[in-house]
């Protein structure tokens, strides 16, 4: 019995991975703040980040020590440990989730047989750090902003559910890996279930960008209104993890339309070699759609924000469910919509 | 004694510790945020006992759903807890009082239970063991099948119910103006703007 089959062994080896990821992460979250800004200002006609390093990719660096070694400032009213609870969930929580992210067919922490559902547990304990953050702050701003921001996320996150039963019921397992496994076909892109599933992928990726409160849905943070929303009253190091554990939420958006949608780590063309490479150039371009939504559309106003959650995505995702298991039932389409029926 | 029986311990001591202070806390909202922990420990405790799926479902619903609510009306509240908890020297007898009744019978119940020949049969699971199908799967092939009546009916009594708080709430106030978002997206520009050619240093 090698020391890796051996209880501190696995244990060794799972930390390991976890750090492996987490360090990813980091970096990753490092290089989508500065490609949003990059982006940001081109759109805008601004250099944005360039003085710092060469192209200002040391920016971030930059900031980073800047946020560390910054004082941390308490409201004097604020409710202590809450306050500093709460963007300590903000940033523990979009990492955890982290853990049942395949990159590759088996490059993955844990591939649970619930990754779906450990998935929607986890992302609704996110608004948590929200609600905390802005309560704890005892100010108005804050507080209104966090409202606004628990409001926006359990709305969106109906519809994402819906949008993913369409998938499982596609698929027939509830493992991110089955569910890249079932989009692989001999046809490359046009296997995956953007085709399929295809006017889903617009409502998902626009609920998550409600989900993530990434503009235009960005009102929990509506500067012209509430300052900051529930950051205001946050500064260095609380703020730092606040904002990392947004972007790392942005992130996995961006994985999980990838892996859902547009095949994860498969190639789009066949005869292509499958790699997680594929994976992070898709969610690299994902993220770009994020960042390109950010710069080019114009905020919503918070009821038009709540109808469109509630009125209009929420009876199209439900309508689409039922759609979605006549034509799994029936196998229309040659089984594209039953891929566990056709071993997929 | 393994690693399991550890965790138990510790799911089971944080569980009973943040109940506790559920109650003892002096702000609701701390007592909101130790009624999740509580949750999150049953969650975990599910888990141990090889439960995953309704693991998962009691931390969307319950800590993703329920106690979200739970904090949002808690928080907006404006109660004076202070005055609310003044009352509670008078009130502390009686609730002691409903308290030992209650295990009271809780003790005459278990002292006379008779447990049947065949309960240990009758409780083996309907479910096939874990180790050849998921929850999930499981779960879903007996739900959807055996008791999809039964399932369908619950369904309906929750159809009914949110029906029912909604017809409740429901006002049609006709004294405040309205969007009406279909005619808004018809409008013609031609009909609604006119465009000006303003001379420069004259204005209209």
């Amino acid at each position: 019995m090698g020391f890796f089959e051996t209880n501190l062994g696995i244990f060794v080896t799972i930390l390991a991975q976890c750090l492996a990821v987490i360090g990813f992460l980091l970096v990753c979250a490092m290089f989508l703040v500065y490609g949003d800004r990059k982006i940001w200002g081109a759109v805008q006609l601004r250099r944005g980040p360039n003085v710092v390093g060469p192209w200002g990719l040391f920016q971030l660096i930059a900031d980073f020590l800047k946020y560390l070694v910054k004082e941390v400032v308490i409201p004097a009213g604020a409710d202590k440990t809450v306050f500093l609870l709460a963007p300590m969930i903000a940033f523990v929580l979009p990492v955890v989730i982290w853990a049942v992210i395949p990159f590759n067919e088996t490059w993955i922490v844990s591939d649970l047989n619930i990754a779906i559902l450990y998935i929607f547990a986890i992302g609704s304990l996110e608004v948590y750090g929200v609600i905390m953050g802005g309560w704890a702050s005892n100010s108005k701003y804050p507080f209104l902003g966090s409202l606004r921001s628990a409001a926006q996320m359990i709305s969106y996150e109906v519809s994402i559910g819906f949008i993913i039963v369409g998938i499982i019921i596609s698929t027939g397992s509830l493992s991110l890996v089955d569910i890249v496994k079932a989009q692989d076909g001999n046809y490359g892109a046009l296997s995956w279930y953007w085709l399929p599933h295809f006017p889903m992928v617009f409502l998902f990726f626009i609920s998550a960008l409600a989900e993530t409160n990434r503009p235009p849905f960005d009102l929990p943070e509506a500067e012209s209104e509430l300052v900051a929303g529930y950051q205001v009253e946050y500064s260095s190091t609380p703020f730092l993890l606040f904002m990392i554990g947004e972007y790392l939420a942005i992130w996995l958006m961006c994985a999980l339309t990838s892996l859902f949608f547009f095949g994860g780590w498969l190639s789009p063309i066949p005869g292509l070699p499958d790699g997680p490479l594929w994976l992070i150039g898709k969610m690299a371009f994902f993220f770009f759609m994020f960042a390109m939504v950010k710069a080019i559309t114009p905020r919503y106003r918070y009821d038009q924000l709540m109808r469109l959650g509630w009125k209009v995505f929420l009876p199209m995702s439900l309508a689409w469910v039922v759609i979605v298991a006549f034509f799994a039932q029936f196998g229309a389409f040659g089984g594209a919509y039953a891929r566990w029926a056709v071993g997929g | 004694m393994g690693i399991t029986l550890l965790a138990f311990y510790l799911f089971a001591i944080v569980a009973v510790c943040s109940g506790l202070f559920v109650v003892l806390a002096r702000n609701p909202v701390h007592s909101v945020l130790w009624l999740i922990l509580a949750f999150f420990s049953a969650v975990g405790m599910f888990i141990l006992v090889g439960a995953e799926f309704i693991a998962m479902l009691l931390a969307i619903v319950y800590v993703g759903a329920v106690a979200v609510l739970f904090l949002f009306v808690v928080m907006m509240l404006d109660v004076d807890f202070v005055e609310l908890k003044g009352g509670m020297a008078k009130y502390l007898p009686f609730g002691l009082a409903i308290g030992a009744v209650l295990l009271i019978e809780l003790g005459l119940v278990f002292g006379h239970w008779n447990v049947a020949d065949n309960a240990e049969a009758l409780r083996q699971s309907v479910t096939p063991d874990i180790a050849d199908k998921h929850n999930t799967i499981a779960l879903g092939s007996v739900i959807y099948t055996d008791y999809i009546y039964l399932f369908q009916a619950s369904g309906l009594i929750l159809l009914v119910a949110m029906i029912g708080a909604i017809v409740l709430t429901l006002r049609h106030r006709t004294d405040v103006k309205r969007q009406n978002i279909q005619t808004q997206m018809h409008r013609d520009p031609a009909k609604t703007m006119e465009i000006k050619n303003v001379k420069p240093g004259q204005g209209l």
